[in-house]
């Protein structure tokens, strides 16, 4: 499957060459790009390194045309080009794969690739359409159903189609704003890998944006590293360590180291803190997502839930934090029936780290402080009788901004203002200020550059190690080996594997992943 | 009656289906586009009431019903720009303003239809498809107006355009996903007022069938909310223009159960029965909304959606 690429090249143009130079954009007084120049070899695998608003979103949408930079050449295949709007790059051939995916939910992909096209005709013929489909799939290496709806699509698949469409719309220089922050480890290295093999055919040139080192090692050629708007550094991976890149990414400045050594744990005697049996969730649609899940967890353990996304990760979370009423099964917190109303909340103390932050734990228009009050502001002292203590409110946000680093404006700057560490930060202060007796976390560090995510990640382990009972649900299978006291795999809305962190086997995790856990029971 | 004794019910029933559903037909299908494209047009109750009106004068003025179907469909089509156009300004709701749209279409249809009321206008012709029954019953259950059988023939042509042309495929991307429309260089907020402008011409047509067939004259009490009902009917045939026109069809027939037992003789429940396509909508309501999953396809962009 993967030779194909090779073979049917001469179906597609070469890869094209692309270099930037000097290139500066300001907004405002912040100046986001300091006259960065970098060349992208025709047929190579470039990662674009960086931390969260050193610039690199900045740069390519300066190169395909998005803003027009305040200075600085963009040269296409040694011609120096002038792209002014998108529209000129995919003239030129060059394309981009957004972070967010862009296909119409209700279409199928075949729809979507067809109306990706420039050239749609009045009446579209569909027999023929679908046979042209077919003998293009034949030349790339991913296996899409072309007849399936793209909101019944997994992450990994819509990310297969973004990046299918650019090829079938002949763009020979492909760049890709962090394709595989929402594909677990597996669906990254097939989709990386079959992107190199691609490059080395010499049928695309790739820039891919990246904060994982691992994927810039393992699949990247060449790579360029910014920092504040600057280039820092650039080289060849082969050349290149780790410790190198993280010098280059963040220069000297301290980064917080995250823990690994574990809590000493209670014995298995003690009796777990939250409980689920035979849950059932159904998703949108109404079919059952979580599907007769069990699991429990202990005070002062971590139990990390691993997975493809899209296996009822998500239905699992709602329902455990109340956002979403169970189809059957019980949720039990020490022991007692929970359904996650405002005092059962109080009472046991059950907190969440939700995924989306914004969206799932705050409300965008409320400023920080009142996002910040949102579980007391009823009670004292935020509050006396009816009415609500503006100060105090005021007071408690100014402390939770110092203690937990919340870059903002002031306690009163609406939160969507913020970037997306930041709100989860204030999400974090909010929930971790208090004592915590089950902390439900799901990616928690989505999205965020590393210096955040050792601060979050030791935030976690400092509430287990202070004896709540953590639930980590996660598409980052390293984030979990590093976490995790007990490690669950869920598949099709079940737990399908349960190991001690410390004896977790990746050849073993892997196939249950996919859903192959018989063979991995019996391994 | 005698010789049909209560056969004479399902079929009296199945007639006024066919004569009843023609509006909730072409105001569903209407709404179904300006649906898909992304908006609500809560207005079509107005653009009905104003159709039949504009419908009932011109006949009159012109002696050719037709010319005031056609009319009519103007009529709307300014209406439905108008929505559209002021939806696309900044800050607007288009469920605010099809309230709006729905009371200046009623309003402006009373003041300019008063001298319309008293008057007698030619009206549509019906075609007799039951000839080939000896009871006359049949015969009146079968006499079809044209509008109905063009009303079939476009749910057939839409849901073939929804999926086949580039024009309906544009529509279904800039409802479902504004984002992907826009990244593809279609203009969203135009496409959309050009389909709430299709809709308001086909909730016009439909108004005129109104005034101009079933029942047939003009009154200020012609509408009894069909434009209102045909929002629920698009919901409930879960846009899909096919299954609007069965929605339509069962609307139709609800509508039909009272008059049908007055006909056999039932009179003690008439307004009762008559109620009953209410309850069908209040019934689809409770049936169909639940807060705990959206509806399966529903345009992305819609704002109840989101």
């Amino acid at each position: 499957m993967t030779g194909d690429g090779r073979e049917h090249g001469s179906v597609l143009a070469p890869a094209l060459d692309v270099e930037v130079v000097g290139m500066t954009k300001r907004f405002g007084a912040l100046i986001a790009l300091d006259d960065v120049s970098l060349r992208v070899a025709a047929g190579s695998f470039h990662a674009l390194l960086g931390e969260n608003g050193a610039g690199k979103s900045t740069l390519v949408k300066c190169l395909i045309g998005y803003y027009p930079p305040d200075a600085g050449q963009i040269v296409v295949a040694r011609r120096e080009r002038e792209i002014r709007s998108p529209h000129d790059a995919h003239a030129l051939g060059i394309g981009m794969v957004y972070q967010h995916f862009t296909l119409v939910p209700s279409m199928t992909v075949a729809e979507n690739l067809v109306m990706a096209r420039d050239d749609v005709p009045a009446v579209v013929r569909w027999r023929q359409e679908r046979e042209r489909l077919a003998a293009f799939m034949a030349t790339v290496p991913f296996k899409l159903d072309l007849e399936r709806p793209a909101w019944r699509l997994a992450a990994g698949e819509k990310q297969k189609v973004e990046i299918v469409k650019q090829l079938y719309l002949r763009r020979r220089f492909m760049i890709l704003d962090e394709p595989t922050s929402v594909l677990t480890p597996a669906e990254a290295d097939e989709v990386l890998g079959m992107l190199r093999a691609m490059t080395h055919g010499h049928q695309v040139t790739v820039l891919m944006i990246t904060h994982k080192f691992r994927e810039v090692l393992a699949f990247a050629d060449t790579v360029s590293v910014l920092r504040r708007g600057t280039l820092a550094g650039e080289g060849r991976t082969a050349d290149l360590t780790p410790a190198m890149l993280a010098e280059m990414m963040v220069g000297t400045r301290q980064i917080p180291q995250a823990r690994t050594g574990r809590a000493i744990r209670a014995g298995a005697a003690v009796e777990p803190r939250l409980v689920v049996r035979d849950l059932v969730v159904e998703d949108d649609a109404g079919r059952p997502a979580v599907n007769g899940l069990a699991l429990a967890v202990r005070p002062g353990e971590i139990l990390g839930i691993a997975g493809v996304s899209g296996n009822g990760q998500r239905e699992l979370v709602e329902a455990i934090i109340g956002q979403r009423r169970p189809a059957s099964g019980e949720i039990r917190v020490d022991g007692k029936p929970y359904r996650a109303t405002r005092n059962e909340i109080r009472y046991h103390r059950v907190l969440s780290l939700p995924e989306e932050p914004l969206r799932n734990a705050c409300v965008p228009g409320l400023s920080v402080a009142e996002n910040m009050a949102l579980r007391s502001f009823d009670r004292a002292p935020l509050a006396s009788g009816p009415w609500l203590r503006r100060g105090s409110m005021r007071d408690q946000a100014e402390r939770r901004i110092a203690e937990f680093k919340v870059q903002t404006q002031g306690p009163d700057a609406p939160i969507s203002t913020l970037s997306g560490g930041n709100v989860q930060r204030a999400v974090l202060a909010r929930e971790l200020s208090e004592a915590v007796s089950v902390l439900i976390a799901a990616n928690p560090v989505f999205g965020l550059d590393f210096a955040a995510v050792a601060e979050i990640h030791d935030r976690v382990v400092a509430a287990r190690n202070a004896g709540a009972a953590v639930l980590l649900v996660s598409e980052d299978l390293d984030e979990l080996l590093e976490l995790s006291d007990r490690l669950a795999v869920i598949f099709g809305g079940r737990i399908v594997h349960e190991t001690p962190a410390a004896s977790a086997d990746i050849a073993v995790i892997g196939p249950c992943m996919a859903g192959h856990h018989a063979a991995g029971a019996a391994a | 009656m005698t010789e049909l004794g209560w056969w004479g019910v399902p079929i009296a029933v199945l007639g006024g289906a066919v004569r009843v559903s023609t509006p909730f037909l072409f105001v569903s299908l209407g709404e179904c586009i300006t649906e898909k494209s992304g908006r609500i047009n809560l207005g079509l109750e107005g653009i009905l009431v104003m159709g039949a009106m504009s419908g009932y004068a011109l006949s009159y003025l012109t002696g050719n019903p037709w010319l005031g179907v056609l009319g009519a469909g103007a009529a709307g089509l300014v209406l439905g720009l108008l929505h559209g156009l002021v939806c696309n300004l900044p800050r607007v709701n288009d469920i605010a303003v099809g309230i709006g749209l729905m009371l200046f279409g009623t309003g402006l249809a009373f003041f300019l239809g008063k001298p319309y009321v008293q008057p007698k206008a030619p009206t549509l012709p019906a075609m007799p498809l039951g000839g080939w029954s000896a009871s006359p019953q049949v015969q009146a259950a079968l006499e079809v107006n044209p509008l109905f059988l063009i009303g079939i023939g476009l749910a057939v042509a839409l849901s073939w355009a929804f999926r086949n042309t580039r024009w309906g495929l544009i529509v279904r991307m800039v409802g479902d996903s504004s984002d992907a429309a826009r990244a593809m260089g279609y203009a969203v907020p135009r496409m959309r007022t050009l389909c709430t402008g299709v809709g308001g011409f086909l909730a016009g047509v439909g108004g005129s069938f109104l005034s101009l067939y079933y029942p047939g004259s003009w009154s200020e009490g012609l509408s009894s909310g069909q434009g209102l009902m045909a929002v629920a009917l698009v919901i409930f045939a879960r846009w899909n223009p096919m299954h609007c026109f069965y929605a339509a069809l069962l609307f139709g027939g609800a509508g039909a159960v009272g008059p049908a037992l007055q006909s056999v003789g039932i009179t003690s429940g008439y307004y009762l029965f008559n109620a009953a396509p209410y309850v069908v909508t209040l019934g689809i309501m409770i049936a169909t909304c639940s807060p705990r999953r959206t509806l399966a396809g529903a345009p992305g962009e819609l704002s109840i959606n989101r």
